[in-house]
């Protein structure tokens, strides 16, 4: 494919999505309507805790401007404990990505729960206007 | 090589309007793997699927992506399309054009920009997407009921009524729980013990109901369908055959202790029954009190027993049993106020009671005959103060929820109070008073008609001057500190999950909430279902309720029971994590993170690369247990714990096609 001009470059933003919370409160968006940015692409997983740090490095690797990985409230996890481990993960995650020189806008782990549209609307709209701020991702990405 | 078929929905207008249908449609024909799309008007109607069927017949396809609305509506309908038209129904994937796609924007050119994104990525995974089958488990047709209060007698005889057989475990001598230490219920203030002790006499004479009392679970293992559970049943002294409940040696047994059953305000034996009505009802033994178990002395109750049923040798006993589903109903217990409420006096007052207690002394049968008498001197309390959230919606100090009961018994025992005691002044100390239930509001007039003096506001201080108690408080009403004394104050406590609850529930596989509580699998949609599959939740274990509620819950919880014994195999759900023997290192980082107890270390007999014959440890998953999280795919260092469905090289997939 080839590579998007500075001029007409739109962020991609992917967005890891657990099923029984965050990718409901997605769907919830939807039902009543409101708005948010295009740029934004969800994978469904079944748990926060399924997303393996490394889908994330190889979305910045493939070109993603942005990553959210977005999952149950800690307590209301569907599987109990899931939300915790993504928590620990991706705290240390974060720190490795900001060591290496990738924005910690870029990647971000929210709790958004299945009756929370307006937190997932905010969340996302916040995410991309941030990243279009940033500008392209250049830095993990293979083609440069 | 796949031949997948994709398409796409225009939902009416719903997609249609926002997305340019047959562009996307024709964008997936240059998809890997794609060779057949098609848009069309409403893909989950009846049309719409035998279009479906007709297309994978004729253009010989073998994985289906439909791009209509969310998953969450319409998998199951698609994946039976498949089923239908002789695919294997997880060859199918969805992308989601309308919640995420045509709903949430508005520009028609950028939403089909992203909508042929979401179909390319939908089509990838479908490229990887294998065969899943489910497989068969046997039911057990046996139930489990932990706790034999009225939840799990109610939930124990609607499932033996069903004509399913249960067992039901109960820790102490008698059954019963609570409700039969209660004097009279609210709103209606009928009896208690007339409503309840029929119920336990039911369930001792069911023929569908094996009853232990005395006895506790003392391990769980295996899986919805198959619980196999190992019962501890305590020493109890006495051979429950050759009794016949006679009651002599109660009365002639030397030794008396506090009775637990009263909550200390009465005595007991030490071969006692907890009550007159118990049910079994039959004497045990009290191991830590008989002087014979103690030091052999005594002996009297074997020497007077007529049919030689007194057994001092008699042994605790483990056996184990196989159940199909399990229910929780191990109830409440109150809290310890006299630990944190120095303000009340750390319990040193005897004038100052617990709820319980003072349901124990107006009850006919408790240890003062239903007569109000303080318990200092005996005498008839003039003036009752009642204090109500003693442990409840105190964050700072102790629970921060609702009780839930208190508010309205403690307006039954107000009015208790001035029926026993015309002359007698009554005050309620209160936050607010909830009676949102059947006639409970209407039932808190009457109390307040009856002259119970409601002030709002909390009780700082009670202490002893004489033989009388002075209560310090606040009217937030007026404004103002009020002081009044009192000869008796009763405590509405916090109700707090029952003692060694959070262990059970560790036994029996799942996590109490935070305040210990069991945790349903869903507040409103599952609320008498935990969150592992086969055991559920009936009465106040689950939160602190009353008795009305409680009832429906085990009812409700009996429902869901009978539904799963009603079945003689349950399907497997096939996205489950499967480990691969071979690069297994059996670390067992993946058995320590797994919320189910669904991985275990096993040996494997292997050679090692010289051929000589090893043992080599490895994870085992059981797809019984297994739920399909995936929390252990992300742990496993070598990579070979994959979850079915949702594999690494699938989400890759879906990953690397973005950018494709
Ligand atoms: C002072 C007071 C007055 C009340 N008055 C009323 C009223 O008038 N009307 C009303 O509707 N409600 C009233 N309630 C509430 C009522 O008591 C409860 O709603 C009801 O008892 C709950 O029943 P349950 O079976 O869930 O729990 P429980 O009655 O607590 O029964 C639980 C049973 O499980 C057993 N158990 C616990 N752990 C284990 C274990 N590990 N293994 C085996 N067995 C175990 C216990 O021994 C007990 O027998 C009152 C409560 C209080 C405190």
């Amino acid at each position: 494919m080839a590579l998007m001009t500075e001029a007409n470059w739109e962020p991609k933003v992917l967005a890891f999505c657990c099923n029984w919370c965050s990718y409901s409160g997605a769907d919830l968006v939807g039902l009543n309507r409101m708005k948010y940015p295009e740029n934004v692409r969800i994978v469904r997983v079944p748990c926060s805790a399924r997303v393996n740090p490394q889908f994330i490095i190889r979305a910045f690797q493939r070109g993603a401007d942005g990553v959210l990985v977005a999952g149950c409230h800690p307590g209301d996890c569907h599987y109990s404990t899931g939300n915790y481990y993504t928590r620990r993960r991706f705290l240390v995650m974060k720190r490795l990505l900001e060591f290496i020189g990738i924005e910690s806008q870029r990647f971000q782990a929210r709790w958004i729960s299945g009756a929370e549209a307006v937190k997932f609307r905010d969340t996302v709209t916040k995410l991309c206007e941030d990243i279009k701020a940033l500008g392209p991702q250049r830095k993990l990405r293979d083609q440069k | 090589m796949r031949r997948i078929g994709v398409f796409i929905c225009h939902c009416g207008s719903n997609i249609a309007a926002t997305v340019d249908c047959a562009k996307v449609a024709e964008a997936a024909r240059g998809f890997p793997g794609v060779v057949y799309s098609a848009d069309y008007k409403y893909m989950c109607s009846e049309p719409g699927q035998e279009f479906i069927k007709a297309a994978i017949a004729q253009e010989d396809l073998n994985a289906i992506v439909v791009a209509s609305c969310t998953p969450r509506m319409h998998e199951l309908t698609f994946r039976k399309t498949l089923a239908n038209g002789g695919l294997n129904p997880y060859l199918f994937e969805m992308a989601n054009l309308r919640e995420q796609c045509s709903w949430v924007h508005t520009d028609k050119e950028k939403a089909t920009v992203k909508a042929i994104d979401l179909v390319k990525m939908a089509a990838a995974k479908a490229n990887k997407n294998e065969e899943l089958t489910s497989s068969t488990m046997p039911v057990h047709k046996k139930a489990l009921v932990i706790g034999a209060g009225i939840a799990g007698m109610q939930a124990a005889l609607d499932i033996a009524d069903a004509g399913h057989q249960v067992v039901l475990v109960e820790r102490e001598p008698t059954i019963g729980g609570k409700m039969p230490m209660l004097d009279k219920t609210f709103p209606t203030m009928d009896c208690s013990a007339c409503i309840s002790t029929p119920k336990m006499v039911e369930v001792a004479q069911h023929p569908n109901i094996e009853l232990l009392a005395y006895a506790e679970v003392t391990e769980v293992k295996g899986f919805i369908g198959s619980f196999t559970v190992q019962i501890r049943q305590k020493a109890k002294y006495v051979d429950h055959d050759k009794c016949t409940g006679c009651g002599l040696c109660e009365t002639k047994c030397p030794s008396k202790v506090p009775n637990e059953y009263d909550l200390g305000l009465g005595q007991r034996a030490c071969i006692y029954k907890p009550f007159a009505q118990a049910v079994p009802n039959k004497p045990v033994i009290d191991p830590l009190h008989c002087r014979k178990l103690v030091d052999n002395k005594c002996g009297l109750c074997a020497k007077v027993c007529p049919t030689g049923a007194v057994n001092y040798q008699d042994a605790e006993r483990l056996f184990t049993d196989t159940f199909g589903a399990i229910v929780m109903a191990t109830g409440y217990d109150l809290y310890p106020w006299e630990e944190i409420y120095g303000e009340y006096g750390y319990g040193r007052f005897p004038d100052v009671i617990t709820g319980l207690q003072f349901e124990r002394m107006v009850n006919a049968s408790g240890p003062t005959g239903g007569k109000l008498k303080r318990p200092s001197d005996g005498q008839e309390p003039k003036s009752v103060v009642f204090i109500k959230c003693v442990g409840s919606r105190e964050p700072a100090k102790a629970k921060g929820y609702c009780s839930r009961a208190c508010c309205m018994y403690t307006a039954k025992h107000a009015h208790q109070v001035l029926d026993k005691i015309p002359d007698a002044a009554v005050y309620v100390f209160y936050m607010d008073v909830r009676a949102a239930g059947k006639a409970y509001d209407e039932f808190y007039e009457a109390t307040l008609k009856d002259g119970a003096v409601y002030l709002r506001g909390r009780v700082s201080k009670i202490y002893q001057e004489g033989s009388k108690l002075i209560v310090k408080g606040e009217d937030s009403l007026l404004g103002r500190p009020v002081q009044v004394t009192a000869d008796l104050v009763v405590l509405a406590t916090a109700m707090i999950p029952s003692q060694g609850s959070r262990e059970l529930a560790q036994t029996v596989g799942f996590l109490p909430d935070l305040d210990g509580w069991y945790q349903e699998a869903h507040p409103k949609l599952r609320p008498v279902e935990t969150p592992t599959a086969g055991v559920f939740l009936a009465g106040a274990c689950q939160g602190p309720k009353d008795i009305p509620d409680t009832v429906a819950q085990a009812g409700a919880a009996a429902a869901k029971v009978c539904g799963l014994l009603s079945k003689s195999q349950l399907e497997t759900n096939p996205m489950t994590a499967r480990s691969n023997p071979a690069i297994c290192s059996g670390c067992g980082l993946c058995v320590a993170v797994c919320p189910y107890k669904a991985i275990q270390l096993i040996s494997l007999a292997d050679r090692d690369r010289y051929g000589k014959r090893i043992n080599r440890t490895v994870a085992d998953v059981n797809h019984g247990l297994c739920q399909g999280c995936g929390a252990c795919t992300v742990t496993c260092r070598s990579g070979a714990i994959d979850l079915q469905g949702f594999k690494n090289n699938q989400i890759l997939e879906e990953v690397d096609a973005l950018w494709r």
